[in-house]
């Protein structure tokens, strides 16, 4: 078959015309051949499954660290501290602010009740300092803080944890967001050409001159950015990566005999664009993904170190990043920020390879 | 007769030829240059003429798949040059368009069901089971069966393609169908498949179809009337036994008598009028008449002006000034 040169291959014409099923839903072969192809490069495939494993522990950061227990048993009557506040009071504390599960005073009140606690693997929050430390912050790995504090006297490992999590979030949030744009705007451009595409281009143009971290530095000493602000500003950027792709592939397709076929059948040009224009245009953009995600993360660890991001307090990787600059006499913090960021980028990479190869159309074997 | 249901009055498409930048004028490529013919309900009319003639832009032009640069289009008595893109889309139903290519006029990841489907629900939103029936009506129709409905369009051969583009073409009951060289990329055993299709659907159906094609044969067979394009205009027209009985334009003339036919005594016996060199560019076409570069005829008048239509017989014109000419020899006139 490979000889054959033709970028589908045909299966014989008495097939079950019903093909191939991907997660329950019915797929073309040619979407058949991508998947064997993709899981065909072991690396990018397992490179995907570490990436969605660490993903989605960090989306339940708050029940792997936490300062609170997941599970509080008191005088016969369970409690859920991780999703609902109790005051203090509850547990036979004095005060009717929030219970600090950490203060021995009401882990005795609870063990001398006969309850008990059930804690998360680890027992720190992002922003839990812990007062206790051997050597002053921020202070080296123990069997208490296992990769070390930082230099309030925060754990590490719990910070990481949360700051990939607002990381991948963010970047995912800013690669859909820039994407949904691009991909609109793109295909404006090369759906409808002539003097929209004329013009959009040399917007474009000047917009990408426009120098990005001046601006960014400019808006964020005016505002404190929170997540959204930041992921808007980001955007104001970003969404011009997608649109030269789209708009390449738009141009090509709105000349195929189908799409003309189509408007000759009278149907609107906004159903064209989305039934018959678009799939062809996804194969661009899907490939590009990975690696837009990938820059989405870079973007927001580079501000992060350069104190332009997140507002102060909040973890991710360039806040660790930059504490781990600071304070070189404390190689914990930089090792594990970087080990961190560069375990990242590279899974992305190595996924974003793998899609690529499969997307490639003179790749005929799967 | 009836009235016409397309109408076209000097029709001109010209492509580029705008003011360059710094006042700079580039010269437009005339594909047409002022075609006029209509077509009444249930009539077939064939346009034949060589590749870069023009012909397939004429039926992508009065489709409006085109916009025109001068000139009037009609259907059924509606002036349709400037109708907005609302209304077009409301008569598109009416009018509809085979491709050539049936690989490139399928979009290679809709399935059967829906690629005639999608032109159903142009006409209003069918209960799904009324909707896969219609659609497997149709595709007995162009001579395929409902086992096809779930199938994607690679796997199928060209003349099946041709089979799904005319079914969809159908799906919207047009009374106008302009098939655009609908069987050239097609073998000459499925052609002939193809094409018989095409005239039992025009018989049954009744639709009138402007058949565009460089294949004089092929015209013969379907076509009521029968025009012949050379360089963007249109240089005879006859009703299809006059004319392949009767050429009276050069260019027609030259165009059958190479034209292969079945019979080698009939081969032999006729004599061929070879035409020297290529056909000018549409750019800068030669002044007067068109085809004197390459005309064995022509004479210094020629070059003058455009020769207007004459009629040389019932619903026959041409555009030639020399009517002393007849079957390949001067005939001298008796004033």
């Amino acid at each position: 078959m490979g000889s054959s040169g033709t970028p589908i291959s045909q299966p014989p014409l008495g097939s079950d015309p019903t093909g191939e099923r991907f997660l329950g839903m019915r797929i073309t072969p040619v979407t058949g051949r991508r998947l064997r192809s993709f899981r065909a490069n072991r690396r990018g495939f397992w490179s995907l499954w570490l990436f969605l494993v660490i993903f989605v522990v960090t989306l339940f950061a708050e029940f792997v660290a936490n300062d609170r227990p997941l599970l509080v048993r008191y005088q016969g009557d369970l409690y859920f501290p991780v999703v609902q506040d109790y005051p203090e009071t509850t547990f036979g504390g004095d005060f009717l602010s929030f219970t600090d599960y950490r203060d021995p005073y009401i882990q005795e009140q609870i063990t001398q009740a006969g309850g008990w606690m059930l804690w998360p693997p680890i027992r720190y929050s992002y922003q839990t300092i812990n007062y206790e430390l051997e050597e002053p912050a921020p202070s080296p790995p123990t069997s208490e803080n296992w990769l070390g504090t930082d230099d309030q006297g925060r754990d590490v490992l719990a910070r990481l944890i949360y700051g990939l999590r607002i990381s991948i979030l963010f970047g995912l949030a800013l690669t859909v967001v820039s994407s949904v744009i691009g991909i609109a705007a793109g295909a404006v451009q090369g759906y409808f050409g002539g003097w929209v595409d004329l013009f959009f281009q040399r917007f474009l143009e000047i917009w990408g001159g426009l120098p990005q971290l001046f601006i960014l530095i400019i808006v964020s000493s005016i505002i404190v950015p929170g997540f959204w602000t930041l992921l808007g500003v980001l955007v104001l950027f970003s969404w011009t990566q997608l649109v030269g792709v789209v708009r390449a592939e738009f141009l090509r397709a709105r000349n195929f005999d189908y799409v003309r076929a189509a408007r000759a059948l009278g149907m609107s040009d906004g159903k064209i664009i989305l039934k018959h224009v678009l799939p062809n245009a996804m194969v661009a953009t899907l490939t590009f993904t990975p690696f837009i995600l990938n820059g989405s993360i870079v973007a927001l660890t580079a501000l992060d170190f350069l104190g332009l991001g997140l507002p102060p307090g909040s973890a991710s990787l360039g806040d660790l990043l930059r504490q781990g600059k600071e304070n070189l006499q404390a190689p914990w913090l930089g090792i594990t920020g970087f080990v961190a960021v560069a375990l990242i980028l590279s899974l992305l990479v190595f996924v974003g390879e793998a899609v690529r190869d499969a997307f490639d159309p003179r790749k005929t074997k799967a | 007769m009836k009235d016409p249901i397309v109408e076209i009055d000097n029709l001109q498409k010209h492509y580029g030829g705008s003011k360059g930048f710094f006042g700079r004028v580039r010269k437009p490529v005339k594909a047409v240059d002022g075609v006029s013919f209509t077509i009444h309900p249930g009539e077939v009319v064939g346009l034949v003429g060589e590749s870069g003639s023009g012909k397939s832009t004429v039926g992508r032009t009065l489709l409006r798949l085109h916009e025109p640069t001068a000139g009037k289009i009609r259907f059924d008595g509606e002036d349709i040059t400037h109708a907005t893109p609302q209304r077009m889309r409301a008569l598109r139903r009416d009018m509809q368009i085979i491709f050539q290519d049936p690989y490139s006029s399928l979009n290679p990841r809709t399935r059967v069901i829906d690629i005639v489907g999608e032109a159903l629900d142009l006409l209003g939103p069918l209960p799904k089971a009324e909707r896969s029936e219609r659609v497997v009506q149709l595709l007995e129709q162009v001579g395929l069966t409902g086992d096809h409905l779930r199938r994607f369009p690679h796997e199928f051969s060209g003349g099946q393609r041709q089979r799904l583009c005319i079914a969809r073409a159908l799906a919207v009951r047009p009374r106008f169908v302009v098939a655009d060289e609908p069987v050239a990329a097609l073998d000459v055993s499925i052609q002939a498949q193809i094409m018989n299709l095409l005239v039992d659907l025009q018989r049954e159906i009744g639709i009138a179809m402007l058949f565009i094609s460089h294949d004089l044969g092929l015209v013969e067979f379907i076509a009521d009337r029968v025009m012949v394009m050379y360089l963007g205009r249109v240089v005879e027209m006859a009703p299809a036994r006059e004319l392949y009985a009767n050429p009276r334009h050069p260019y027609t003339r030259a165009l059958l008598s190479t034209a292969p036919t079945v019979d080698p005594r009939a081969a032999r016996a006729r004599k061929r009028e070879l035409l020297q060199g290529e056909p000018p560019s549409p750019a800068n076409p030669p002044s007067g008449c068109t085809f004197r570069t390459r005309c064995p005829f022509a004479v210094d008048a020629c070059a003058v002006e455009r020769p207007a239509y004459r009629q040389v017989g019932a619903g026959h014109f041409h555009a030639c000034i020399r009517d002393d000419v007849a079957g390949g020899q001067v005939v001298p006139q008796v004033a």
